[in-house]
Parts: C-alpha cells; sequence; structure tokens
C-alpha cells in the first residue's frame, strides 16, 4: 500500500454552534480522482479548504504524503496545486488571460509576457474559450465562461494536485462534457491526484476513479466509481437516484 | 432588585464594549505589525507598488490641491477679520503659513485621502475577500499579505507626505491669492513675511506627520477590508469603519505628534 497524496484523520470544523465537519477521514492517492458528493450545504467546499489551510480545521489531522501539514510543506504543496474556486474568484481587476497567467507574470515563474499569453490562450482553448476572450476583464463574461477561466488558471502550470469545486454547474451538457473530458485527461494523461466536487451524476461517472459522500459530516460512504449503483449505503442510494425518501432530509 | 439588574447589565455592555475595543485594537496593532514585516520581506512586488503609488497619490492631487486651497483662502480671510486688518501685512501671512504647514495641511490632507483611499482600498479589498479572490491567491502561492496590503501600507506612507508638501504649498497659495487680490497685502511682502516665520522644523513635523497618517489610511483600510465578512453588507460595513477608524486615529495621532514636536 502506498502512502497517500492526502489524508485527513478525524478532521473536525465548526462555525460557532454549526458543526460542519464533526470526524472526516478520507484518504487520496497518488494520481487519484476521487469525486466528493454530499447534498447542498454538508462542507464539501469547507472540506476542501480545509486541506490547503483557507479554513483552519478544529481537530483531527490532514497529513500531505504521510506527513503533517505545516507552513513549510503547505508552500512547497501549493507551488504545485490549482484550485477552481466554486464562486470562479477571478481577479476581477485582471483580464482574462492575465488571470489565467497569473504565475507566469510573477514570482519564481516569471516569464516573458508574450510567452505567458501563448500559455494562457493555449489552456482557454482546452476548456473551450477563444483568443478572443483573452483581453476581455472577468466581469463581461457569463457565469459559465468565468468558471472556464477559473479552470484555465487553475490547471495552468500542470499542477500535480488539483482541486475543482463544482466545475460544471452552469455550463451547458455540451461544455459539461468537454470540461469532464478534460478533467479525467489531465488525471490520466498528467497523472495529476484530482479532488472534485460535483453534484452531477453525469460527471461523477466520467471523473470519478472513486466516489466519497460526505453528510452530516462524516464521509458515509467511499468506494469504486462503479460501485454507487450497487452499493446498499442507504444515502449514496438515495442521492444517486435523487429520491426524496431516505436517511437525507430534503430541509436543510 | 429591577433597578440593580438593570444597572449590572448596563456596567455588562459598558464592559463588552471596552473589551471589544482593546480586542479591535490588538487586532490592528498585530496587522500593522505584519504589513510592515512583509513590506521588507521578499518577494516584494514592485510593479503593485507602483500601481498603488500612482492611485494613492497621483490622483488624490485634485482633491488635495483645492481643499488646501479654499482652506488657505477662507484663513486668510479669517485671520484678517479678526483683528488684524492693521497690522494685516505680517499677522496674515505669517499665521496662514503656520496653520497651514503645521495643522491644516497634513490634518486635511490626511481626512480628505482617508474618504477617498482609505475607502476604496477596504472595498476593494473586501470585495476581494467575499469573492474568495484572495483565497484564490492563497491557491496561486502568492501571499496576499504581501500582494495586497504591504504595497498599499507602503504606497500609502511614501505618498502621503509628498500629497502635504503639495497641501502646504496650495494652502499657502491660497492664503496669498486672498491676501493680495483681496486684502491689499503687497506680494513681496507676503511671501517675505511667509518665509520668516516658517521654520525647517514646521515642515519636517508636517512631512511626518503625512506619512503617518498615510500609513494610519492604509493599515486601516487594508485591515478592514482584509477582514471583511457577509456580502456586499459586510463590504459596506468595512468601507465605513475604514473612514470612521482612520479620521479618528488621524485626529488622534496628530495631536500627540504635536506634542512630541512643539510642547517644549
Ligand atoms: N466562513 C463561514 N462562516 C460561517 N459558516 C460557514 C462559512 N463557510 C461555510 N459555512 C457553513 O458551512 C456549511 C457548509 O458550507 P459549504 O460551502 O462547505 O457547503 P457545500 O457542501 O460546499 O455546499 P454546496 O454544494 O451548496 O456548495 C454551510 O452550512 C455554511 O453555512
Ligand atoms: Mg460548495
Amino acid at each position: 500500500m502506498t502512502t497517500a497524496r492526502i489524508s485527513l484523520r478525524g478532521v473536525t470544523k465548526a462555525f460557532g454552534a454549526k458543526r460542519v465537519l464533526r470526524g472526516v477521514d478520507l484518504d487520496i492517492q497518488p494520481g487519484e480522482s476521487c469525486v466528493i458528493i454530499g447534498g447542498s450545504g454538508t462542507g464539501k467546499s469547507v472540506m476542501l479548504k480545509c486541506i490547503i489551510g483557507l479554513v483552519r480545521h478544529d481537530g483531527g489531522q490532514i497529513l500531505i504524503d504521510g506527513q503533517p501539514m505545516d507552513a513549510r510543506r503547505r508552500e512547497a504543496f501549493l507551488r504545485h496545486f490549482g484550485m477552481l474556486f466554486q464562486g470562479g474568484a477571478l481577479f476581477d481587476s485582471l483580464t482574462v488571460w492575465e488571470n489565467v497567467a497569473f504565475r507566469f507574470l510573477r514570482g519564481a515563474e516569471r516569464l516573458p509576457r508574450a510567452r505567458a499569453r501563448a500559455l494562457a490562450v493555449e489552456k482557454l482553448a482546452r476548456v473551450g474559450l477563444d483568443a478572443a476572450t483573452a483581453d476581455l476583464y472577468p466581469a463581461e463574461l457569463s457565469g459559465g465562461m468565468q468558471k472556464r477561466v477559473g479552470l484555465a488558471r487553475a490547471i495552468a502550470t500542470d499542477p500535480q494536485v488539483i482541486f475543482f469545486d463544482e466545475p460544471t454547474t452552469g455550463l451547458d451538457p455540451i461544455m459539461a462534457d468537454v470540461i469532464n473530458r478534460l478533467i479525467r485527461e489531465i488525471v490520466v494523461e498528467m497523472g495529476a491526484t484530482a479532488m472534485t466536487i460535483t453534484h452531477d451524476m453525469t460527471s461523477v461517472r466520467r471523473i470519478a476513479d472513486r466516489v466519497a459522500m460526505l453528510h452530516d459530516g462524516v464521509i458515509q460512504w467511499t468506494g469504486p466509481v462503479d460501485e454507487i449503483d450497487r452499493t446498499d449505503n442507504p444515502y449514496v442510494h438515495q442521492f444517486v437516484n435523487g429520491l426524496p425518501e431516505g436517511p437525507i432530509a430534503t430541509l436543510r | 432588585m429591577v433597578i440593580l439588574t438593570a444597572a449590572t447589565g448596563f456596567l455588562a455592555a459598558i464592559g463588552r464594549a471596552a473589551i471589544a475595543l482593546c480586542a479591535a485594537t490588538g487586532a490592528l496593532v498585530i496587522f500593522a505589525a505584519q504589513a510592515v514585516a512583509h513590506a521588507f520581506a521578499p518577494p516584494l512586488y514592485p510593479g503593485e507598488l507602483a500601481r498603488q503609488l500612482i492611485r494613492i497619490g497621483y490622483f488624490s492631487l485634485p482633491v488635495v490641491g483645492l481643499t488646501a486651497l479654499f482652506t488657505g483662502g477662507a484663513l486668510a480671510l479669517q485671520i484678517y477679520a479678526g483683528g488684524s486688518r492693521f497690522n494685516a501685512e505680517a499677522v496674515v501671512p505669517s499665521i496662514v503659513a503656520i496653520g497651514v504647514v503645521r495643522e491644516l495641511g497634513p490634518v486635511l490632507c490626511g481626512l480628505m485621502v482617508a474618504g477617498r483611499v482609505g475607502a476604496s482600498i477596504a472595498a476593494e479589498l473586501g470585495s476581494m475577500r467575499v469573492t474568495e479572490q484572495i483565497d484564490a491567491l492563497v491557491t496561486l502561492s502568492t501571499n496576499p499579505m504581501k500582494f495586497l496590503v504591504a504595497p498599499r501600507v507602503v504606497a500609502g506612507t511614501l505618498a502621503l507626505p509628498l500629497l502635504t508638501a503639495v497641501s502646504d504649498i496650495i494652502g499657502v497659495m491660497g492664503g496669498y491669492l486672498v491676501g493680495t487680490g483681496r486684502l491689499g497685502i503687497s506680494p513681496g511682502n507676503y511671501i517675505q513675511n511667509t518665509i520668516n516665520y516658517l521654520t525647517t522644523g514646521d515642515i519636517v513635523s508636517s512631512l511626518v506627520k503625512g506619512a503617518v497618517f498615510g500609513f494610519i489610511i492604509a493599515v486601516v483600510g487594508c485591515h478592514q477590508g482584509y477582514n471583511s465578512r457577509r456580502g456586499a453588507q459586510g463590504v459596506a460595513q468595512a468601507t465605513r469603519n475604514a473612514v470612521v477608524a482612520a479620521s479618528i486615529l488621524i485626529l488622534a495621532a496628530n495631536y500627540l505628534l504635536t506634542e512630541v514636536f512643539f510642547s517644549t
């Protein structure tokens, strides 16, 4: 058994009296694509943010390659990391291509502007955006286009670990398929480790090696993607089939 | 009994407010220290610094200039009207010069910039916070304290002394225009008397005040924006707090600096 790339051990997080994560245990193997499913507001985004330290968890442990995450490891980890935020989180003072090429324009990986731009345009093409969008500002794009720019920014430096928070929400089915394929390609071809949050069962089946179901602050079930239809776990069964009756309350 | 509960409730409210004030002050001081530390430790972002210098310094010139011009003019009129008619040639230029350079130049400049720049820094960083842009910076291996806060604080501290110098000069010029145009003071005498009464200490104190005010404006604006919460309303609150807190701190700091420079 190899060391997990990312491990969560009993991770807890509360916002005031609201206990969002109540002991999350999860291992992500290197090169694996893990999809997190779970109802709206169950703490999926919070979980991803805990891993990279954007939200400080209250208890439990987060391990990177078997080592506890500290400030120095976090810095090294983030150097080869990309994240698509649920809301896009594009820098609205920068143009689309400057967003995508953010890492190429400053700091250690700095490239000449023309070269950075060319790389950005290339990544934009991969998410289905043509070169004409490169010089627009994020505010001039539609929601789905912003999401794709966020995706292009996340994958710009070919990172080793990538988090996608709802990559296909707000996209039409054709574009959603393009993005699903792209994510799969990144995992298979570049050997990246990916964690994806999605509500879209088509995406789950296309992207995932493994699926984890988060509910009531703990991982209720985890298993290979082809088992989601066969498992007798009532949470997964209800979620995958979108049933109103089951252990997941509809009033949340 | 009822009175007693009301009294303890009242005291508790005062206590809570006092504790909250101490906590807020402490948080601001820690934030300021971090900002300064990040301003000197690489990686630095000179491009960002240049952009902020232009935004804080250059684009504040019209506001600061107009404020100083009218204030200098009004001051000249007031001094003249206040019984100095017979000795106006000497009194008006000297009081305008000292009043503007020592107090009004830096303070008005600071307050105007607090309204203009402090508010916009808080609103900008606040909306970056609520739209997760600050979180996104972290995922791009960019420390937001270095990339967003440090350049603004350095730019504020550098730009405000220059703006204060401009404010002083235009303020004195406002007095000169009114003094020579309306009050019949001869231009040569006006300039001579201004130069005679101003000391190097006055000018140094003016610029130091400017630097301190610039630091206050940028730190408070960044602190409020950086820690803003709860959507548009949180950003509005951050903006308001930034202007109010910076203005009060500027006035308090002005008093303290005046004690330091002129109390002997
Ligand atoms: N900064 C915060 N302060 C207070 N509460 C928060 C904060 N962030 C998240 N929460 C709460 O944590 C819970 C989980 O939020 P999270 O964003 O992780 O949900 P999610 O599973 O990603 O949902 P969705 O699928 O709708 O995106 C929510 O109930 C939310 O109210
Ligand atoms: Mg979410």
